[in-house]
């Protein structure tokens, strides 16, 4: 046990005490991004005594970024962000061991790392991070502690914690990760320093709880800070039903970061997708999540666009009418099977918003 | 006999507000759509709809006093 003075503040508090400590000195956090969140869940960890931290980013410190990552200096613009948010936790607290890895993660690398870890806290800036981090844990079985910011605003939940089938995760409020440029970034939109420095404090909160078993987690819980209003609302989170079982094949085998060159999909009005679904060469595809309705009977087969990459096959080499709720989806799953397979496939403009219109 | 819509992150660009006070309607689906209508812009943006803070997949009738949320994702860190 190390010098029980620099926890006394902590230990003395009900349902804490020695027992509670050894917990956060014998746990293992991983920590994917070191910018506006994952600087306060670092220093806010590493101050409680929490044994075994990893941190990952492959960024290095920029003048735009200390506004709100108030671990870096001036003097520190151009180094690597893990290896000075390391060296400066050392000095901050001599029991914690602290691993970087100076790399962004990535469907190589995520399955090996995080398996070394009880815990992860998302800390990352973007959706295709975000989506990799919580089909990881899916694969994994690994609770995951969720936050995002924008603006004013800020989001912050806790996934997977149930180690069971249905275990809440981000792809039950968003099943599919947003395109690329449809929700701006923060360098888009814009963030307030503290904001970062709030919901980061409140993710190393959660990650204490969980890793304590202290108060109730946010697990099965979207909490909104708005901090404007200075309010916060709570969202419970409902389950997918019937959703496919994340596994380490479709792990590696999904898309995470759409690199190549857009496809251009053809895109079929109304009218002429009325006339194309009567023949018999055509095959009607609802590419809609399957609590999304009204039902259709004029397609020939639902494949959800979230199960869309692992049932490709399903697909049968005939020409290819996608339908969805606006036409948007469409568009991006004709983008995903032209990739995979070569057939003529057309996406229904406006989809049945504009077919019931 | 209202309904109260909260929008967040950036669905108050789109509706130009954070609150709006609806009359009555019968179920989800129809206050999407009105809203979706009223604003074209939330038809291509992602949100999920909370209703009395109860995130709901299926459309769900409405009730004088609930109130509903349009949550967007945010990717920010």
């Amino acid at each position: 046990m190390a010098d029980r003075d620099r926890y006394q503040r902590q230990m003395i508090l009900p349902a804490f005490g020695l027992a509670t400590q050894e917990k956060l000195l014998a746990a293992k956090v991983l920590i994917v991004g070191m910018g506006g969140l994952g600087c306060p869940v670092l220093q806010y960890l590493v101050g409680a005594g929490l044994g075994h931290i990893g941190i990952m980013d492959a960024d290095k410190i920029s003048l735009s970024n200390l506004h709100r990552q108030l671990l870096f200096t001036e003097s520190e613009i151009g180094l690597l962000k893990v290896e000075q948010a390391a060296a400066k936790m050392r000095l901050l607290n001599s029991d914690v061991t602290i691993e970087s890895y100076p790399f962004h993660i990535d469907q190589s690398n995520a399955l090996r790392i995080i398996s070394k870890y009880d815990l992860v806290i998302d800390a990352t800036d973007n959706f295709p991070a975000k989506y990799l981090i919580n089909d990881a844990c899916l694969v994994l079985q690994k609770p995951y502690v969720f936050g995002a910011v924008s603006r004013y605003e800020g989001q912050v939940s806790v996934f997977n914690l149930a180690k069971e089938e249905r275990s809440i995760n981000y792809r039950d409020l968003f099943p599919e990760a947003p395109k690329t440029g449809e929700v701006p970034s923060c360098a888009e939109a814009g963030v307030i320093g503290v904001l970062p420095g709030i919901i980061g404090a409140m993710q190393a909160a959660e990650a204490i709880k969980i890793i304590t078993g202290i108060g109730t987690p946010l697990y099965g819980r979207l909490y909104h800070y708005n901090l404007l209003q200075g309010q916060g609302f709570e969202i419970e989170i409902a389950a997918t039903e019937n959703r496919i079982k994340m596994n380490e094949k479709i792990f590696l085998e999904h898309i995470y970061e759409e690199n190549e060159e857009e496809i251009d999909i053809p895109e079929i009005s109304i009218l002429e997708f009325n006339r194309m679904r009567a023949l018999p060469e055509v095959f009607v595809l609802d590419v809609r999540e399957r609590h999304e309705y009204p039902p259709i009977d004029f397609s020939d087969a639902q494949i959800p666009m979230s199960e869309l990459q692992v049932k490709m096959h399903e697909i049968p080499d005939k020409e290819i009418c996608i339908i969805c709720h606006q036409g948007i989806r469409s568009v991006y799953a004709a983008q995903q099977i032209r990739k995979k397979r070569n057939l003529k496939v057309y996406s229904v403009k406006g989809g049945l918003t504009a077919y019931f219109k | 006999m209202a309904i109260t819509v909260y929008f967040f992150g950036s669905l108050v660009d789109i509706t130009g507000q954070s609150k709006k006070e609806l009359n009555i309607l019968s179920d989800t689906d129809s206050l999407n759509m009105l809203l979706q209508k009223e604003y074209p812009a939330l038809v291509s943006t992602k949100y999920f709809i909370a209703v009395n803070q109860q995130m709901i997949k299926v459309n769900r009738e409405l009730n004088n006093g609930d109130i509903v949320a349009l949550m967007p994702p945010f990717s920010g860190g």
